[in-house]
């Protein structure tokens, strides 16, 4: 399989890389860990980290104004995009003229620059000099801000199943915007930010996903994600050709993770209009930026566990990241890998940014196949492994595990306890917490391990909230010629209507009809406020649909729209037709009222699950739904028949040729009897004896 | 002879308003023997409804109508189903009125040959007496207006219907000699799709022989009423072309209507040759072989007005067969479009040598494309080869049906000139041979 999916010449190219930054980071990891062990910890002092949580939630502040900002231009979208895309153009022409273009200067104060540098890591150990590259324009050097974060969460699910969500989070001070070039990488990974400088992203957010989450059964997840692949990224403005950047970068991502990204193109890339707006800091709303792609084909595995696990800084080899065994996370109902870049503020001034790199990891362990059965969780249970230390080059170190329903311990009991316990509001409910804070060796007890117990005492769990928003789709109608795409979508908030936006892309072989679209809830016409639909052109661009539909409390809307079902060329169609096409899941969006009151203003520490998507307002929050991915029938030809039907299709038009040819250069003559063959053989003989003929 | 014609015309339409009530009109529109993506209702709808939104209905893949047919329907939509009904009656009515007229012409130049004794005497036979050409007019109509594949297209809502009446109206004026209208006629035919730019050629011939002006290229005249038609023709074309331009105000429609038919970049199965041909075709070959196959039509034009040079409305005839039968995207509206010329040669049906083997074959077929495709893609059982096989067998059957026409009339033209029962040089009775 991995020879299929990989781009030789990326793996190539990647290989070579990796083994470059695999040299290096050994180095230096040494030193680090030289310098924790020696306790002169210069790399994320204690003191930076109240700050820097701090920044985050200013950071959700601003985004959450920005994002009021996005909604109100998505819902009356008459006037919006045309003027945002004139004040780009202006803009970026504005950049342009602006930029100053001394080549020659700015060549050599790079090469001084580097040159700098080097001595600069020589000389570390010694005195630390900033790690950043600084443009000429920025006189002060400024300590580097890297900093690395890692938590797991563990969330026991009321069908007996267990939710476990790593989240890594590194901080990257860095500039690579201004032109200077990066060449030191502290807890960053290099390969990872070689492609982010050279193809000049602003976001850029990917996912891999096995299995389908179970929203009825699941409630939500902390980040949602779609099965397969998904990839989205904001590129910076000052891109110029963005198309050519992306299909780069996806061969180039392709080689890191060793996936089918590759088979990204034009048929199955859109530029969504409202739905994926970007997470991270920035204006920029033009869509002329965004690229977004998903391959529900596309099938998750240990390949792409491995490049992910690289990525961390600590690797697999200490901190939370030693759990991740790969036969254990691939023994799941659902695994979903995914890494989130993004530029966030520094701290709360937010006078400065700096690059977020998200990764996580979403398992969810069965209760039959990975639990024989048993209600009893164990970290040992589900990752054959337990925890002996923090990443040391972590800033923090957490396991969370959540014991809301369980107040007083009568559904399940935990052991060890522990004293700490952290409330946090999440997806619109407020939760507790049991908290493992790694970086205390108070935690890891006698035996130097930690492996907590999660037993549960009730046989039957109690009811669970039921998620507000929800998704479902499905494909109705027989036969392989026509067929109806049906896409439910369910509020199930007592009273209080909200707006979504759904996003469709259906490949242009499922020929869209959007005049058969229908919107309706509770048996009425719901006619959505927004539509915008870019029809798909053969073999070009897929179909794309977004709409903005308000959804009446306790209800379910339910959208149709009929498609017609394409013959393609022989060649076009997978290795295995009859099994079918996949079309990739819908995407929902939406602020979904709160019942609690949110986080909005709230300085105090956070953990990471429940900063991601910014919050703007207490009254609700932000969540995104992923429905089911289709598998379609398309009618197919023989594929034996090449020959014969070439064969025989020419003989019918040299039919059609010949006889009208005959007609056309021949005239009517009266037939001339030929004599018989006896006749003409006697005839010859008797030439040749000279005797007259007959 | 008004009263049978209008009540062939009630009769007609009663046939079509009562299968547009009935279940059969949500059936029939999806067939796709009845339409192509090039002229399904479905798509205009679509086209309709992008412009709704906002959208150019050339921004996508579906709609390939010319602009003038969205702004035609833009107004008419609620009154669809009355204006395919009227579209088929026009047809039916300017064929009947052409046929009549150019029965009229025959009529008066065979009895101008009769009058000069050009005809050998045992020619009788085959002189065409007025008593069997009265009927012939009606019977095209009646042809036209109740043959199955007709009230098929018009019930489906196959913008096919509004090409033929195009068609028809271009051979009424051709006819009557009008040669403006006839100019302006031919371009409508030729924007809407192309391959009518075929019938140039016998239009041309029609009016030079109405005038009296001999096909001669040393004569001026002949220079002059060319160059002059060529003019109206291809002044209204552009004017139409520029029209759709200021209307949508972009060019994307030629590469969407044009180029769609040319290029065939979608293969839904229809009763044509190309959509199983290019859907097996290596990928290298493609072009090569959309170049043949798209030569067919505009081919045979030249000979066949060669050697037609004194017959255009059969050479219309002719080329009409052609195009139906070799186009990109055909459908059975097409073919009925040829067949209501089929009483209009009446007189041939003496020669024709296998018209029972192929009005067997094409019934056949006509019952069998439903069957197979139901098998192919609802029940499952059948592949598309079961369906291409009817295909490539229809397409045959049609082919055999014209070339045996072509023959007959030439044969029969034969006669005329050497008498009816040749004889050989010893006095037996002679066989008549191409050679």
């Amino acid at each position: 399989m991995a020879a299929h999916k990989c781009n030789i010449i990326m793996l190539a190219f990647v290989l070579c890389g990796l083994t470059y930054v695999f040299v290096r980071a050994d180095i230096e990891d040494t030193n680090h860990v030289k310098d924790a062990e020696s306790g002169a910890v210069d790399i994320a002092p204690k003191t930076n980290i109240g700050a820097s949580l701090q920044s985050t939630k200013t950071e959700d502040q601003t985004q959450a104004a920005e994002e009021e900002r996005q909604w109100e231009a998505e819902t009356n979208p008459a006037d919006a995009p045309s003027d945002n895309k004139a004040d780009h153009v202006h803009d970026t022409m504005q950049h342009l003229a602006s930029r100053p273009a001394p080549y020659a200067k700015d060549q050599t104060q790079e090469a001084a620059e580097e040159e700098r540098q080097w001595e600069a890591t020589e000389v570390k150990e010694a005195d630390h000099v900033p790690d950043t590259m600084q443009t000429p324009d920025v006189p002060p050097p400024t300590p580097a801000k890297d900093q690395f974060q890692e938590e797991l969460v563990i969330r026991p699910l009321h069908s007996g199943d267990i939710y476990a969500s790593f989240q890594f989070r590194t901080m990257w001070d860095t500039d690579f915007l201004r032109g200077s070039k990066v060449s030191h990488y502290r807890l960053f990974p290099k390969s990872l930010g070689q492609v982010i400088s050279k193809f000049s992203v602003r976001e850029l957010h990917i996912s891999f996903t096995q299995g389908y989450w179970r929203t009825m059964q699941w409630g939500q997840p902390f980040l949602p994600s779609p099965p397969g692949a998904e990839l989205w990224v904001w590129f910076q403005d000052t891109v110029t050709d963005v198309d050519d950047a992306w299909k780069e970068l996806t061969n180039v991502l392709s080689g890191i993770f060793c996936a089918s990204l590759n088979f990204i193109d034009s048929t199955n890339t859109v530029q969504p209009s409202a739905s994926f707006k970007p997470l991270g800091l920035g204006n920029v709303t033009d869509q002329r930026f965004l690229r977004y792609a998903v391959l529900p084909r596309e099938i998750v595995c240990t390949e792409n566990l491995t490049p992910w696990k690289k990525l961390l800084p600590c690797g697999s080899k200490a901190g939370l990241a030693v759990l991740m065994k790969s036969e254990k996370l691939f023994h799941s109902s659902f695994h979903s890998q995914a890494l989130h870049f993004r530029p966030v503020c520094q701290d709360w001034k937010c006078k400065s940014t700096v690059w977020e790199l998200r990764q996580t990891l979403n398992v969810v362990f069965d209760l039959h196949t990975s639990g024989q059965g048993k209600r009893e969780w164990s970290l040992f249970k589900m990752f054959s492994r337990t925890l002996t230390e923090a990443c040391p080059l972590a800033s923090s170190s957490k396991v969370y595990v959540d014991v809301t329903d369980n107040p007083q311990g009568e559904l399940f009991e935990l052991s060890p306890t522990t004293p700490l316990l952290s409330q946090a509001v999440v997806l619109g409910d407020r939760r507790t917490y049991s908290v493992y804070d790694l970086t205390n060796q108070a935690t890891f007890g006698q035996t130097r391990s930690l492996n907590m117990l999660l037993r549960w005492r009730a046989a039957e769990s109690g009811d669970m909230l039921r998620p507000l928003l929800h998704g479902e789709r499905y494909v109705a109608g027989y036969g392989l010629q026509t067929g109806e795409i049906h896409t439910l979508m369910y509020n199930n908030h007592p009273y209080r209507a909200f707006p979504v936006l759904l996003l469709d892309t259906v490949p242009w072989y499922l020929r869209l009809y959007i005049h058969t679209l229908t919107v309706s809830s509770k048996g009425r016409d719901n006619k959505p406020s927004y539509i915008h639909y870019q029809p798909s052109k053969d073999r070009l661009r897929p179909h794309l649909l977004e709409m903005l539909v308000q959804l009446p409390p306790n209800s379910v809307t339910e959208v149709t729209v009929q498609f017609e079902r394409a013959l393609l060329k022989w060649t076009e169609y997978t290795p295995d037709p009859n099994h079918g096409f996949y079309v990739g899941s819908s995407v929902i969006s939406a602020l979904v009222p709160s019942v609690v009151a949110m986080d909005t203003n709230s300085t105090r520490e956070c953990p990471l699950f429940s900063s991601f998507f910014p919050c703007k307002e207490e009254s609700s929050y932000f969540m995104r739904v992923y429905t089911e991915p289709l598998l379609v029938n398309l009618p197919t030809p023989d594929f034996s028949m090449p020959y014969n039907v070439i064969c025989l299709t020419c003989t019918v038009v040299a039919v059609g040729y010949g006889s009208l040819y005959n007609l056309l250069t021949r005239t009517f003559q009266v037939e001339e009897p030929s004599p018989g063959l006896a006749k003409r053989l006697a005839n010859i003989i008797r030439r040749l004896r000279g005797v007259p003929l007959l | 002879m008004a009263a049978p014609l209008t009540l062939l015309l009630i009769v007609a339409v009663t046939i079509r308003a009562v299968l547009f009530r009935s279940s059969l009109a949500e059936l029939i529109p999806e067939r796709v023997e009845v339409v192509s993506p090039l002229n399904a209702w479905k798509r205009v709808v679509e086209g309709l409804a992008l412009l709704d939104l906002g959208v150019s209905p050339y921004a996508g893949d579906v709609f390939h109508e010319t602009p003038l047919i969205i702004y035609f329907f833009h107004f008419v939509i609620d009154y669809a189903e009355i204006v395919f009904m009227m579209a088929d009656a026009l047809t039916a009515v300017a064929l009947y009125l052409a046929v009549k007229d150019y029965n009229k012409t025959v009529f008066r130049k065979q009895k101008y040959a009769l009058e000069a004794e050009r005809y050998p005497l045992d020619c009788l036979e085959l002189i065409r007496t007025p008593k069997e050409m009265y009927y012939i007019p009606l019977k095209v109509a009646m042809f036209y207006l109740l043959n199955p594949f007709t009230i098929l297209s018009c019930v489906a809502k196959s913008t096919c219907g509004l090409n033929n009446a195009v068609i028809a109206l271009f051979i009424l004026c051709t006819v009557k000699g009008s040669s403006l209208m006839s100019a302006i006629f031919l371009a409508l035919a030729t924007y809407q799709s192309i391959y009518p730019l075929t019938l140039f050629a016998p239009a041309l011939l029609y009016l030079l022989q109405r005038l009296y002006i001999p096909v001669n290229w040393q004569r001026s005249s002949f220079w002059l009423f060319t160059t002059q038609y060529a003019f109206m023709y291809l002044g209204s074309l552009c004017v139409m072309v520029c029209l759709s331009f200021f209307l949508l105000s972009s060019w994307d429609f030629l590469s969407s209507v044009y180029g769609f038919i040319l290029s065939v970049p979608d293969l839904t199965p229809n009763i044509g040759l190309f959509w199983y041909f290019f859907a097996e075709m290596f990928e290298h070959f493609r072009l090569f072989f959309i170049c043949v196959f798209q030569i067919n039509v505009f081919f045979y034009t030249i000979p066949l007005s060669i050697k037609l040079k004194e017959h255009p409305v059969f050479l219309i005839f002719m080329q009409i067969a052609i195009i139906s039968i070799f186009k990109s995207y055909p459908t059975v509206g097409d073919i009925a479009l040829y067949m209501a010329f089929l009483p209009a040669w009446n007189h041939l049906y003496r020669f024709l040598r296998n018209i029972f083997l192929v009005s067997v074959v094409l019934l056949a077929c006509s019952a069998l494309f439903p069957v197979l495709w139901h098998l192919w893609i609802y029940a499952g059982s059948a592949n598309s080869n079961f369906y291409y096989a009817i295909t490539l067998l229809f397409n045959v059957a049609q082919i055999l049906l014209v070339s045996d026409y072509f023959y007959a009339y030439l044969r029969r033209e034969h006669h005329l000139t050497h008498g009816l029962y040749l004889k050989r040089k010893d006095g037996s009775e002679a066989t008549l041979v191409l050679k």
